[in-house]
């Protein structure tokens, strides 16, 4: 059973190394430092982001509010740091703080009300969406010589690749996170919430406090994207990170994460990640095809893997005779 | 005439946001309840809210669908961009207008078609299923008019968008129409009670003999059918068809609208005619933020905040019924009002 739940991570790693190859193949430059460290730097907010959101989908929610969260931090900090003379390290805590409790806020809200989380962070979506444009509707760039003195760290690997403090926070974070779902007792609630919530809460977990702990972490991680979103850009606009949602849901979905809950790995995350950044710089070495192949892309890989995973479970429902297959 | 009174009263709080909102409206804007006559269309700002309402109406209504049997459609708005594209391109290169509708439409009922074979065969979550369209759509959208916006200025696609049909906005008289239709479909023939059945129970229904497989594919082809009209209309109304923003976020709008309208998220119940009041609601909102000089910048601030309030007011609600009516009391009052 363990092992047929991994299948979907392998199968993901395993078309990873062959879309790689074939990249190779075609463009040998692509097998560069350089290249690896573009692909950690450019997708640093939305890898940070889907760590939240496997989190989320693990334990069989959803947060549609990530995007926007994303968009409100950056605008935020934009606006406390050039306006108001903040030190950018204050503002950066100011809006995790806000990013924390938003995401708590929502949590307690599905877990106290009852309602389905899609409406609840669809409600949050719009609100912090909402803030951001009330904060300014202009682009705000961000000139301080802490942006400065941030951007010039960086680790130089073999080959000339840059491993940027973005990059290499967002596999700072991958690892917190593999460490956390998988070595901690809260990890251990959240699969079980999600693999069947009203067992769980029988067996004693703390589903109210879970669910909240939940939401918080992924709001504080959406703020995180939002940090590094911002130093990423150097500037702060409420119409950024618009649909940030879905490339992080796409991103946990082709990493082998069950959206029905309980089943999923952060590291398969990091992979559907990488795959969505890997076409785009595939798009960018190839110079002839357009963006929009980007969107068809990860839509067939999407359906690739749902009916992989959907052909998983039907086998292994099969195979184990105890178990009742799913309606 | 008992049916009218009860319906009614089940729409009394939705009616009584309406009121409030139109009440603001019309403190912010004097005008606002003015209609006039001018060569022979009515104008005012009533009109518009119906007018600007119409596609999120004509979603909602295949959203209610969807949504009563315990399903979501997020494709909506990318399908509203691909059947925009589809008519656009196909008007500029010189097609004529029933071929262009025609194709139009056939994109979004085989998107429908795609979907429900997703969601009914495969058995995938509908929120995963339509997902996929949803990212990819976009892209494809984009494919059919090569990442420009089409523009045209064929008269008889325009008028769908701009059009009128005695004295009312042709988008509005489109809704309307498809409105009625589906409630008659789905009200006067077992339609309704068996969509209802598959939203409360799937494999129940399939148990007892409903074909459920056909009538998710159905109840999701229709929704996609629904998709492309708004789709058409909002590339008729602004002559070109922008694969970006065409029903760009509206999907969210369509399933507010059903949630206003009282229809649960957790499949059963719907109401046609209250999504398309949740539509207008929606709408109403909008155009009192905008008429009232706020910055438009409030709009989703003050749609977070209605969303909230009507989570509220259903929570409250409903563990209020808990406390009145024992288990299984629900479901009999139900029968009896029937």
């Amino acid at each position: 059973m363990t092992s047929s739940r991994l299948l979907p991570f392998y199968a993901t790693l395993v078309i990873f190394l062959l879309a790689y190859a074939v990249c190779v193949i075609q463009f040998p430059n692509m097998l560069s430092t350089r290249v690896l460290g573009n692909l950690l730097t450019d997708n640093a907010f939305l890898g940070i982001a889907a760590v939240g959101m496997t989190f989320v989908i693990i334990s069989g929610g959803i947060d549609l509010s990530v995007g926007s969260v994303i968009g409100f931090t950056s605008v935020l900090i934009a606006v406390l740091v050039t306006w108001y003379g903040v030190h950018p390290l204050a503002a950066f805590c100011i809006a995790l703080t806000i990013a924390t409790v938003f995401g708590a806020a929502m949590g307690a809200v599905i877990h106290y009300l009852d309602v389905p989380a899609f409406i609840v962070t669809l409600a949050g979506m719009f609100l912090a969406r909402g803030m951001a444009f009330v904060i300014t509707t202009d682009s705000i760039p961000i000139a301080h010589e802490f942006y400065t003195t941030l951007h010039g760290l960086y680790f130089r690997m073999p080959g000339g690749g840059r491993l940027t403090l973005i990059g290499g926070l967002m596999v700072i974070v991958f690892l917190a996170g593999i460490v956390v779902a998988h070595y901690t007792r809260f990890g251990s609630y959240v699969y079980a919430i999600g693999g069947n919530r009203t067992s769980a809460e029988l067996m004693g977990v703390p589903v109210a406090r879970t669910t909240i702990g939940i939401y918080a972490l992924s709001g504080f991680l959406s703020g995180l994207a939002g940090v590094v979103f911002s130093l990423y850009t150097s500037a702060g606009y409420s119409l950024s990170a618009v649909g940030v949602e879905l490339d992080t849901i796409a991103a946990v979905v082709i990493g082998g994460t069950l959206l029905t809950g309980g089943v999923g790995l952060v590291a398969g995350t990091f992979v559907g990640v990488i795959i969505q950044g890997l076409i785009q710089t595939y798009i960018v070495f190839d110079g002839t095809l357009s963006s929009w192949w980007t969107k068809i892309v990860v839509g067939l890989l999407l359906f690739a893997f749902i009916a992989l995973q959907r052909l998983l479970v039907v086998l292994s429902a099969r195979k184990g005779s105890s178990q009742v297959a799913t309606p | 005439m008992s049916g009218l009174v009860s319906g009614l009263r089940k729409a009394a709080p939705q009616l009584a946001c309406l009121a409030v909102i139109l009440f603001f409206n019309w403190l912010a804007f004097p005008g606002f309840f003015d209609l006039r006559l001018q060569d022979g269309r009515l104008f005012g700002s009533l009109v518009d809210v119906l007018n600007r309402g119409a596609p999120v109406a004509i979603l909602a209504i295949g959203m209610t669908a969807v949504i009563a049997s315990k399903g979501v459609d997020l494709s909506v708005g990318a399908v509203m961009a691909m059947a925009g594209a589809v008519a656009a391109t196909m008007t500029v290169e010189g097609y004529s207008l029933p071929v262009v509708l025609l194709s139009s439409l056939a994109v979004g009922i085989a998107c429908g078609v795609l979907n429900g074979l997703l969601v009914a065969v495969l058995e995938l979550q509908p929120i995963v299923a339509t997902l996929i369209l949803m990212v990819a759509g976009r892209g494809i959208a984009q494919l059919i008019t090569e990442g420009v916006i089409v523009t045209f200025v064929e008269p008889g696609l325009i008028f769908f968008g701009t059009g009128s049909f005695l004295g009312l906005p042709m988008p509005v008289i489109i809704a309307a129409a498809l409105a009625l239709l589906t409630v008659l479909v789905v009200r006067r023939t077992a339609l309704g009670m068996l969509i209802e059945s598959i939203g409360v129970n799937r494999s129940a229904s399939t148990y007892a003999g409903i074909n459920s497989r056909l009538l998710i594919v159905m109840i999701y082809t229709f929704c996609g059918f629904c998709a492309a009209l708004a789709g058409i209309i909002a590339a008729a109304d602004i002559r070109g068809a922008d694969a970006n923003n065409a029903g760009l976020w509206l999907e969210l709008d369509a399933i507010l609208a059903v949630v206003i309208g009282g229809t649960s998220l957790l499949g059963g119940r719907f109401s046609i005619l209250m999504s398309v009041l949740g539509a207008i609601i929606i709408q109403s909102m909008n155009t009192g933020i905008l008429i009232s000089g706020f910055p438009p910048e409030y709009n989703l601030i003050v749609k977070a905040a209605v969303i909230i309030l009507i989570l509220l007011v259903q929570a409250a609600s409903l563990s209020g019924f808990k406390l009145l009516l024992r288990p299984g009391a629900a479901a009999t009052a139900r029968k009896a009002e029937a």
